[in-house]
């Protein structure tokens, strides 16, 4: 802004209207993009503060914070906004609505309107649920076990369930926007082997979306059918079966932590190319792995009952199949590895970020098959090791990737630099205390220590305080960003478009984008990650 | 959206005949008339399974005629098609454990 001339500002999808209407009613993808982002991180600091009295309740053995019923709400209410409200839409809704548009070279996604829909829906759902915990709350763990669940619990499951159901039909309706755009809206010349992994990953996330949301829906609404009118189809009592339950409840959730992960992965393709100056390595192969992980991902979800119950003939097929799904996983993480290998590095905040990724994902993923396999799984099923492996996984891995991307994405989205120096501290908080509190859940849990209570056996003490220390460091990492992005908001320096100098179509145009992304619709005529070929100067096309 | 309706496939180009319509939606009206018939039979198990195979047929012509799957593209066919084969998995692999659960307490 510092130019002697005075310049019109340009049009850009910030400033092209002003007004809570034409926010609420716009059916722009980048606006609704941020809508999105406004709302799940309103979630994700919801659903932090429960976490924050969890680990305050563990600082000491004794119950004294909080009785156990509190307890086991905070849990509940902590596990279900994270996971259906901040982790399912966090990277595809904000990120992936942003970017995919513009990556393929379009003027919007396929659906505009129902991409508003999915947001209203999404805010339908969420106050539901909210509107639940604030009557009083649930406590039946984020997994609505049977026949707790239906029968015997009374608190607000009907609520929760319902608040859960209705964000579901947001998430399909993003899932078949994504995958209608990608098949459909892609520019001139941008093929499939062209098309950036990023979109490789957030359609085969799509995918599971479309396929498995329905059966978590149908599910939650059985359950509170059998709750409302005792309709015997989980309870025994009623002649029900209550691993019906847990077999129809993992179809969908094992998948969807795929539907988690996957968009994550996708933003670690980007950065890792970017800021290593090479070519992704094995391209086909990443493409190919998100692809199969969502295959995949579907075969597998009998791992979480191993010793609920279920037939051991069927727990061998299910841990022999949850060993396969870790062969696409590993292929992305070998070929981000060997993407660095030899490539001329640079330590910016995306990166350090991405870093984080890879060791804290290869940390979870690899503990994940341990779980897998039957005789290991007997030991630590239901202690503090599977809380340690799913959290190494979803806040060591997609949290991780999200902040990634958010400041990836920074200057493209709001047109401003975010200060490098805090963004980095703050991503070496996060990592810092990321592993402070979860690699000792790790070790109590191999010692036996059981989730999902509210006191414990002294000896336990020593590691539990360093968690909850740990979670204090990760909680100061998250609220740096927080309060930088904002002030770069203002202060922010102006940003080029393409301050990474990164190939891509998005850095192709203005930050913050036009309306239309694009001036005149790109002509692509080079491969995704052409940076060994890359001229030195950027280029801007629709100048 | 529009234009490229125009490019690929429009879905009101194959005007069904309204004949067509109303005989299916007999077809329907017996089905379910053979349902409710058949729910009054004593069938043991059996009955569960003409239920269901009477609904899948169902489903199917509503699927093929009403949403006119039948006259759409490859790919909203390979798209129902993935749904089929995602049920049938959740299907098969659930029958692992049911099937199976019996020999495990055997077992013990
Ligand atoms: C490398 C592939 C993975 C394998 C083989 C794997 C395996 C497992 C197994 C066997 C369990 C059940 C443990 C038990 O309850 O006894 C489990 C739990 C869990 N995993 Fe993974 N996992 C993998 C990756 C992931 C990823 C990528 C995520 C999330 C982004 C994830 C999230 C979870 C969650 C949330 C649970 C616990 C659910 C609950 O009981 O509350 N896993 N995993
Ligand atoms: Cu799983």
């Amino acid at each position: 802004m510092a130019t002697a001339v005075q310049t019109v500002e340009r049009e850009n999808y910030l400033n092209s209207d002003y007004g809570i209407k034409s926010w609420l009613l716009t059916t722009d993808h980048k606006r609704i993009a941020l809508l999105y982002l406004v709302s799940i991180t309103a979630m994700f600091w919801i659903g932090g503060f429960f976490a924050m009295l969890i680990r305050l309740e563990l600082l000491t053995p004794a119950g004294d914070l909080v009785s156990s019923d509190t307890y086991n709400k905070l849990f509940t209410m902590h596990g279900i906004i994270m996971v259906f409200f901040f982790l399912i839409p966090s990277v595809p809704a904000t990120l992936g609505n942003f970017l995919i548009p513009l990556m393929v070279g379009a003027k919007d996604l396929a659906f505009p309107r129902v991409n508003l829909l999915s947001w209203y829906i999404y805010m339908v759902g969420a106050i539901t649920a909210l509107t639940a915990m604030v009557m009083g709350g649930v406590d039946t763990g984020w997994t609505f076990y049977t026949p707790f669940s239906t029968t015997y619990s009374n608190t607000h499951v009907m609520g929760a369930a319902i608040g859960i159901f209705i964000t579901g039909f947001s998430s399909i309706l993003t899932g078949l926007n994504f995958i209608v755009t990608i098949h459909r809206m892609r520019a001139p010349g941008m093929t499939w082997r062209r098309l950036p992994l990023f979109c490789w990953a957030n359609y085969a996330a799509a995918l599971i979306m479309v396929l498995g949301t329905p059966v978590v829906a149908i599910t939650l609404l059985l359950v509170a059918l059998e709750r409302a009118f005792n309709i015997g189809i989980f309870n025994p009592q009623l002649g029900g079966d209550p691993l019906l339950f847990q077999h129809l409840f993992w179809f969908y959730s094992h998948p969807a932590v795929y539907i988690m992960i996957l968009p994550g992965m996708g933003v670690i393709n980007e950065i890792v190319t970017c800021f290593s100056r090479k070519r992704v390595f094995g391209y086909e192969f990443v493409a190919l792995a998100s692809i199969a992980i969502a295959v995949l991902g579907f075969l597998v979800w009998a791992h979480h009952m191993f010793v609920a119950g279920i037939s051991v003939y069927a727990a061998l097929v299910f841990s022999l199949l949850s060993y396969l799904v870790a062969i696409p996983s590993a292929v992305k993480v070998f070929n981000w590895t060997a993407t660095l290998y030899k490539g001329s590095i640079r330590y910016e905040t995306p990166m350090l970020y991405a870093f984080g990724f890879i060791g804290l994902f290869t940390v979870g993923g690899l503990t994940g098959v341990f779980l897998a396999s039957l005789g290991v799984d007997v030991h630590v099923h239901d202690t503090y090791f599977v809380v340690a492996h799913f959290h190494y996984v979803m806040v060591g891995g997609m949290v991780m990737a999200y902040m990634a991307g958010l400041h990836f994405w920074w200057p493209k989205i709001t047109g401003r630099m975010y200060p490098e120096a805090w963004a980095k501290l703050s991503a070496l908080l996060v990592f810092v205390g990321f592993n402070t509190t979860f690699l000792p859940l790790f070790i109590v849990g191999y010692m036996g220590l059981p989730r999902r209570y509210h006191a414990y056996p002294p000896e336990f003490q020593v590691l539990n305080v360093l968690s909850t220390a740990g979670a204090s460091i990760l909680a100061v990492g998250y609220v740096l960003p927080m309060i930088y992005f904002l002030w770069s908001l203002r202060y922010g320096e102006p940003a080029p478009p393409n301050p990474w100098n990164a190939v891509g179509l998005e850095w192709m145009t203005p930050s913050p984008p036009p309306t239309h992304n694009f001036d005149e619709t790109p002509i692509v005529t080079w491969e995704a990650y052409d940076y060994e070929h890359q001229p030195q100067e950027e280029v801007t096309v629709g100048h | 959206m529009k234009q490229m309706q125009e490019e690929h496939f429009d879905p009101m180009s194959h005007l069904v005949p309204i004949s067509l319509y109303v005989t299916i939606w007999a077809a329907l009206m017996v089905f379910t008339g053979i349902t409710v018939f058949a729910a009054t039979v004593e069938l043991g198990v059996f009955n569960i399974v003409v239920a269901l195979l009477i609904a899948t047929i169902k489903g199917t012509l509503v699927v093929l005629f009403f949403m006119h799957l039948r006259y759409s593209t490859k790919l909203t066919m390979v798209t129902v098609v993935a749904a089929i084969f995602f049920l049938i998995i959740l299907f098969s692999l659930s029958m692992t454990d049911y099937l199976t659960r019996a020999w495990s307490t055997s077992l013990r």
